[in-house]
């Protein structure tokens, strides 16, 4: 226990207002203004935490969020899995532990911080509160900018309080059109000025800003670098300015006998601080030996030149610093804090990752902006370079053994690691970070990756700088899923999309599917009855007397005008320009390679008025397309086109009693099928009110659509209902209609079609026209490709022992290749003849069946393969794809 | 994310635009008359320069339309947005 809080310094703590927390399960005190790493090294706290990989004990290196050893995990008053002791406002009742380098879900739901999105737009978004952030802020102020300045510490100005930057701040707090945010870390800059902020409030609530400003002023100061040498990840070995920052911001002595260990003039200052303070120091140690820098002489301390630290002793906590000298020379000095002074490296993360560039400075030893990068953005302070002292090039202390020398402190990485890939034949910077894992963990090589690329650049002979640290990507710092979220979660993840009826399915048990953001209704299975169950009744309900179906979701989009049948041609692969008013006809869309992308009805309802109907999922698709066309290529064509989808509900009733429920419900249309026939439409009324009927069937039977004003879709269905009564009308969900229409034959886009199916791969070359008459992918349909012979064709399956359903998605092998009745598939990769896209149990049929796209499929009629999924196979009996009324004499009733 | 100028609603964020490839690819007058080799060549193959070109957008979030527009892919600066009735300007 070395650290103490002592009399001096602590402008940046209340000593009036003691904070009670707990670490590791040991209740200790703070005060007001600590973080949590300045508690814990007044505390006496020296292992915070142990090493990833090694398992060595860890202690707190810096004063900021490059720290790259300290991490905790908070429990109390809200949960974060893992995060930087250094970056923690220190709260009343806050409880957390020491964490290896890596986070851990909780067992029981934590404690979490809520967040917020929040919107701006600005002319001048400054990231950083220090000294060249604050003027920055003023002066575009004073040009009447609107302006964000964010800070990433919870205070303001420098880390070593300053009165005038204090003063600025103040000003600021209170100035028009000036948004200052302390604890605001900068995720990332973007194109054009966008900037993404993470506002970690002391009250647990997080704000993300987005920011879209003019001009982007990086102020993100400078970091300090370390020099690795044997065991320089000992508890007690710090960054120099870090020892600095908690003596006079938060009046915390991290040890009391210190060595200074520096490659420039900025350390010198410290010594004399921690003297102040009553602490002790045994020496400055300096690596230059060639008579550079100026720092002044500090009376009575002995400063050593041109010698370096070797190693430390001690396990956790440095005991004693191992000195070596011009010649070899060593000595041994009894210490508890070796404070490190590497030089100062721009911190440029936020710049480089919107593509600045970077050149070596020979006199920081450091990567300064180069000037590129884009004309919105600008550098300032100490992040460009400014008032940051000289430094010799020293990244370690040659020793014969490297092989203690830590690099990267939350990797366990050595300098002989980074000698070994580069032994290994790497040469890149970025190699090495890949092979070594160095700049990978939490820090992200903050404070190491400098140090990686110098000691590369030696290695290969090449000049200092040569090569720099390896990419800088967004988020620059650590950002909690649940922040980003925001209120994007649980019921406002996505929009849920309900139909008219929905509280009709919801009152009556149905369970539901979800079809793009849409809720279906999957079945409504009665007390006792499992899905399945319900499926074959549902099914048997519509073939035997009839069921009726919310098809609601159906894409519905009107299109309009005199070339609308013109313009349907293209988009369909039949003619739509010669239906007559008052029929429907089915269509199938292409994509220009001809594969299958949509199919769906149009209705002509006037002589320039189409009502086209698309898949549940597909409807947004195909009302882009069609504007996409309109607009891009056929702007002459006089047509609108408008998505009416939510403005109808479609109640369906099909099955042989499907005149008499709708005869009953009332309605002035005659059903009669001479005067009303299949793939018609008539106007009229239907339970009181207007209705628009339609004679289309998905699963064969005669069905009428009813399509009215959405407000009246409840009602319309009630009346179905009520009035199907008598007939055993049943509601039917997404799963029967599934079963329904495969028995058929129907296909349903986008799972008996993947994107490589033509239409006379489903066998409905009938419905693409050859009167020469261009369509979108007409063109593809004539490439070889789509006339091969082997092509996948849609076939129906029906397992050998009419018993076993086969897995969607199941692989078809030709008979033989797998030892099908062993139930297990031969050892060898078999020729893949094609893929099971549906299958079901039937209600009507007696047997599972499946439909399956199958090489040569329509020639195999007759033969047998093996369906094989899930280290089975079932032997299956390749049949037409049209298991139900294929003479398609049920449709009229 | 870029600021893109839509040239009817002006200046927005990216995420209300989708992107459309290359412009000025038009629709052959006759695919008929096409080869399989030409036809290929219209349906799969696009420029694919470092530096300045036009390509397409849609406001997809906003007024639905399309327009064209000159970004760098080498600096993913957009240079300007123009209609699709008006000529194509001069790549810088």
């Amino acid at each position: 226990m070395t650290g103490r809080r002592v009399e001096v310094g602590g402008a940046g703590v209340d000593r009036a207002r003691p904070i009670g927390f707990r670490f590791d399960d040991v209740d200790r005190e703070g005060l007001a203004g600590d973080t949590l790493a300045s508690a814990l090294l007044a505390a006496g706290v020296d292992v915070v935490a142990s090493s990833p990989i090694l398992g060595r004990p860890r202690g707190i290196v810096s004063a900021g969020s490059e720290e790259p050893s300290a991490f905790v995990e908070l429990t109390e008053p809200w949960f974060d899995p893992i995060v930087a002791a250094t970056t923690v406002e220190l709260v009343e009742g806050l409880a957390a532990r020491g964490r290896p380098g890596v986070g851990r879900l909780p067992t029981s739901p934590p404690p979490e911080r809520r967040a917020r999105h929040v919107h701006r737009h600005v002319e001048t978004v400054v990231v950083g509160g220090g000294t060249a952030g604050l003027e920055a802020a003023e002066a575009a102020a004073a040009r009447g900018d609107r302006v964000l300045v964010a800070q990433d510490r919870p205070w303001w100005g420098p880390a070593i309080p300053d009165p005038e930057a204090q003063a600025r701040a103040a000003r600021l707090a209170v100035a028009d059109d000036v948004t200052a945010l302390a604890s605001t870390v900068a995720l990332g800059v973007y194109d054009d000025g966008y900037v993404v902020l993470l506002e970690r409030g002391g009250d647990g609530r997080d704000r993300v800003w987005h920011v879209r400003a003019a001009r982007v002023v990086l102020a993100t100061g400078a970091t300090e670098r370390p020099i690795a040498f044997a065991d320089c990840d000992r508890p007690g070995v710090m960054l120099a300015g870090a020892v600095r920052v908690y003596l006079e911001r938060f009046a915390v002595l991290a040890g009391q006998r210190a060595v200074v260990f520096t490659t420039n003039d900025g350390a010198y200052p410290l010594a004399d601080r921690i003297r102040e303070a009553g602490g002790e120091v045994v020496a400055i140690v300096d690596v230059r030996d060639d008579g550079s820098g100026n720092a002044p002489p500090v009376s009575g301390i002995e400063v050593l030149r041109g010698w370096a630290v070797a190693a430390v002793e001690g396990e956790t906590r440095v005991r004693a610093v191992h000195l070596v000298g011009p010649g070899g020379r060593r000595e041994r000095v009894e210490a508890d804090l070796v404070a490190v002074s590497g030089g100062w490296m721009p911190s440029l993360g936020l710049y480089r990752a919107i593509g600045g560039g970077l050149r070596p400075d020979e006199r920081l030893a450091a990567f300064v902006p180069d000037g590129s990068g884009p004309p919105w953005l600008e550098v300032v302070g100490a992040a460009a370079g400014e008032g940051l002292p000289a430094s010799a090039p020293f990244w370690y202390t040659p020793a014969e053994d490297l092989t203690r020398h830590v690099v990267d402190l939350q990797r366990d990485q050595t300098v002989a690691d980074v000698l070994a890939a580069v032994e290994a034949g790497l040469r890149s910077v970025e190699h090495v970070k890949r092979r070594t894992y160095i700049g990978t963990a939490l820090d992200q090589g903050r404070t190491s990756g400098h140090l990686v690329a110098e000691i590369v650049n030696a290695a290969l002979g090449d000049p200092l700088g040569a090569q720099g640290p390896t990419t800088a990507r967004p988020p620059t710092a650590p950002a909690p899923f649940t922040a980003l979220a925001g209120v994007d979660r649980g019921e406002l993840l996505d929009p849920v999309r309900t139909t008219p009826i929905h509280r009709w399915h919801v009152a009556n048990g149905a369970t539901f599917e979800d079809v793009g953001q849409w809720k279906r209704p999957r079945a409504y299975p009665r007390p006792g009855e499992d899905l399945e169950a319900a499926v074959l009744r549902e099914c048997r309900a519509v073939r035997e007397a009839a069921g009726v179906l919310d098809a609601s979701t159906l894409g519905k989009i009107e299109v309009v005008g005199p070339d609308a049948g013109a313009f349907l041609d293209r988009m369909y692969t039949n003619r739509m320009s010669t239906l007559p008013v008052g029929r429907i006809r089915y269509g199938l869309m292409l994509g220009l390679d001809g594969m299958v992308v949509d199919d769906g009805v149009a209705m002509r309802l006037a002589e320039d008025r189409f009502l086209v109907t698309t898949t549940t999922g597909g409807a947004a698709a195909v009302l882009d397309r069609f504007e996409e066309w309109l607009q891009t290529e056929w702007p002459h064509l006089r047509v609108y086109c408008t998505s009416v989808t939510e403005q109808w509900a479609v109640v369906a009733i099909g099955g042989p009693l499907a005149r008499e429920v709708v005869r009953a419900m009332g309605t002035d249309v005659d059903l009669d099928a001479s005067s009303f026939p299949f793939m018609t439409w008539r106007e009229g009324t239907v339970a009181e009110v207007p209705a628009r009927l339609c004679r289309v069937s998905f699963t064969g039977e005669l069905s009428y659509e009813l399509h009215v004003d959405g407000r009246h879709g409840a009602h319309v269905w009630e009346a179905a209902i009520a009035a199907g009564e008598p007939y055993g009308l049943t509601p039917y969900g997404t799963e029967a209609m599934h079963v329904l229409r495969a028995e058929k034959g129907y296909i349903i886009v986008g799972q008996d079609t993947d994107g490589t199916v033509t239409p006379d791969d489903l066998g409905m070359g009938w419905i693409v026209r050859t009167d020469g008459s261009d369509f979108l992918g007409r063109r593809s349909l004539e490439r070889p490709d789509a006339r091969r012979p082997d092509r996948r064709h849609l076939v129906g399956l029906v397992p050998v022992d009419r018993s076993t359903l086969v897995a969607e998605g199941a692989q078809l092998v030709a008979r033989g290749d797998a030892d099908g009745l062993g139930g297990r598939p031969a050892p060898e990769p078999v020729p893949m003849l094609g893929h099971v896209t549906s299958s079901y149990r039937s209600a009507v049929l007696g047997h599972p069946f499946a439909l399956a796209m199958l090489r040569a499929g329509r020639s195999r009629h007759g033969e047998v393969v093996d369906a094989v999924a899930h280290g089975r196979s079932v032997p299956c009996e390749v049949v037409p794809p049209i298991f139900w009324d294929p003479e398609d004499a049920r449709r009229d009733g | 994310m870029l600021q893109i100028p839509c040239p009817w609603c002006g200046p927005r964020d990216e995420v209300e635009f989708r992107y459309g490839g290359q412009a000025h690819v038009a629709y052959p007058e006759d695919p008929a008359a096409l080869s399989d080799d030409d036809w290929g060549a219209f349906l799969f193959f696009r420029d694919n320069p470092k530096g300045p070109w036009r390509e397409r957008w849609v406001h997809v979030a906003g007024c639905r339309r399309w327009f064209n527009a000159v970004r760098d892919t080498a600096t993913h600066r957009l240079i300007t947005t123009y209609r699709l009735d008006e000529p194509p300007p001069e790549l810088p």
